[in-house]
């Protein structure tokens, strides 16, 4: 087996094209995530059984169903029911949705982890429920779990090859192709490992730096 | 501070409280109104029909052993609990309860929230908010619920800021300071809403000794210089004599006791009150 670094050079253009989508689905999909998650945790606290129940159903579902099922349940069976996305708004949504059933109990336990005084303390102020959300309790859980959402963001950007099988090109897919046309293999996976490695590694650093600033 | 507060000022007349069948002292307006109020925890009764008033302006210390229902009443006056059963009224209206159609119902929210603007609270931990400096400590509440605007929240923050003594302190995090100081700083926050009842829940326990005087230093001005009625549990008892009208022993949910403090710490009436004098001093 020989490494051929000119292949490396021949498919950089199309690589950084995969780069591209895999973070534009990263971003997106985890800012649907964050909102989601946030979503949910509030209504599973909502003193309507008629809320809480259904959402607890549904983010209960969606955790223990596998992404790249739902992905293809979104791209493949939507459309029957007249709901046509393009693949990569598809993979957005699917990756967004899959992840926010964990946001959700991420934000859970920081609200649990106010302590009881923070809302006497609001009771006693006379402040409004929604001012005590926004506030005072949703600013102290959130900055407590800030790393663990990002923690789940490392997870969403290892997930996004799955998007290839609903045939988004990110950085898999565009080697996978490449593969194809030149029929050299080595090259283009290695580069995409390497990437991976190049994108999570310094994250998880970052999020422990963050960690420790922020969880005291 | 507030001299421009809407309360009349009462003369400082004994006997502020009563339990029940206990005598109104003439000229005092009833503004706390306990009738039968039970509150339970399970198979406990914390509280066992508890008829209870206190008067406008009048400084009410409330005393017992552990357990004995002290702390319970000052949560139900801030609706932290609900009681079981009886009715809480301030200034003539009902706290945790409204009137619908005739009928005495369960406070919605919005209600409840509308009557207790005028109750502030002191928590032993503090309970300052740490996501907020000090000066926002204080102006949130009279921003969001009284409706000021951020300049006069602000100008009435620092004013109270330099009564308790930390105008330097008001762009700090609460966790910056010490433990006396986050105490100052929240009754300060609690005067902030201008309340017409001040409850001071064993505000010095969680206190290091040597920031415990500070701290009742500052109460003991407040309630000189202020008409603010206080209830007030604690086992500082030489600071209770001090500021009270009224001391209650509490005693298995009941008021076994009330008198001025110069009689009741001198000459209780009642054993249980004796016992738990002596083994508090």
């Amino acid at each position: 087996m020989r490494f051929d670094w000119s292949a490396v050079g021949a498919f950089l253009p199309t690589f950084a094209k995969g780069l591209l989508v895999t973070l534009q689905a990263l971003v997106l999909g985890s800012l649907i995530a964050f909102a989601l998650g946030l979503v949910w945790a509030l209504a599973q606290r909502s003193p309507l059984k008629a809320v809480r129940w259904p959402v607890t159903a549904f983010t209960e579902f969606v955790r223990n169903t596998p992404l790249l099922v739902q992905l293809f349940f979104l791209f493949y069976v939507m459309p029957e029911w007249g709901l046509t996305l393009s693949a990569l708004a598809t993979g957005v949504i699917g990756l967004g949705l899959h992840y926010s059933t964990y946001t959700a109990e991420v934000y859970r336990s920081g609200i649990d982890g106010v302590p009881a005084g923070q809302w006497e303390a609001a009771i006693a102020l006379s402040l409004p429920r929604r001012r005590t959300w926004t506030a005072v309790i949703l600013p102290q859980a959130i900055r407590r779990v800030v790393p663990a959402l990002g923690n789940y963001v490392i997870a969403m950007l290892k997930d996004s090859p799955l998007l290839f099988a609903i045939g988004v090109l990110e950085m898999l897919g565009e080697a996978r192709q490449f593969s194809s046309q030149t029929f050299q293999t080595v090259e283009p996976y290695t580069v995409v490992g390497v990437a991976f490695i190049a994108l999570a590694y310094p994250a998880s650093l970052l999020l422990r730096a963050l960690e420790r600033r922020l969880v005291r | 501070m507030s001299a421009d507060r809407s309360t009349p000022n009462t003369p400082p007349a004994a006997g502020g409280a009563a339990s029940s069948g206990g005598p109104a002292p003439a000229g005092d307006t009833e503004l706390i109104r306990f009738d039968a109020v039970t509150k339970r925890f399970g198979a406990h009764t914390v509280l066992d029909a508890l008829d209870m008033k206190v008067y406008s302006g009048k400084h009410v210390t409330l005393i017992g052993p552990s357990g004995s229902g002290k702390t319970t009443i000052l949560r139900l006056l801030m609706t932290l609990l609900k009681p079981d059963e009886g009715t809480i009224t301030l200034g003539g209206r009902y706290l945790t309860h409204e009137e619908k159609g005739g009928k005495l119902v369960p406070a919605s929210d919005r209600y409840s929230r509308e009557v207790r603007k005028n109750i502030g609270m002191v928590f032993q931990q503090f309970n300052l908010f740490p996501n907020m400096k000090v000066l926002r400590n204080l102006t949130e509440a009279p921003v969001h619920v009284l409706g000021l605007d951020k300049d006069a929240a602000e100008e009435r923050a620092r004013e109270l800021l330099e009564l308790v003594g930390l105008t330097a302190h008001l762009d700090k995090y609460p966790s910056q300071l010490s433990g006396g100081q986050q105490q100052r700083v929240a009754i300060a926050r609690a005067l902030a809403m201008r309340p017409q009842v001040l409850l001071l829940d064993e505000v010095t326990s969680a206190l290091d000794p040597e920031l415990v005087a500070g701290v009742l230093d500052l109460l003991r001005d407040i309630a000189r210089s202020t008409d603010i009625t206080m209830l007030c549990v604690t086992h500082e008892m030489t600071f209770a004599r001090d500021i009270s009208d009224c001391v209650m022993m509490f005693d298995a949910g009941r008021v076994i006791e009330f008198g001025p403090p110069e009689q009741l710490f001198t000459d209780p009436v009642h054993d249980r009150t004796r016992e738990f004098l002596s083994a508090v001093r």
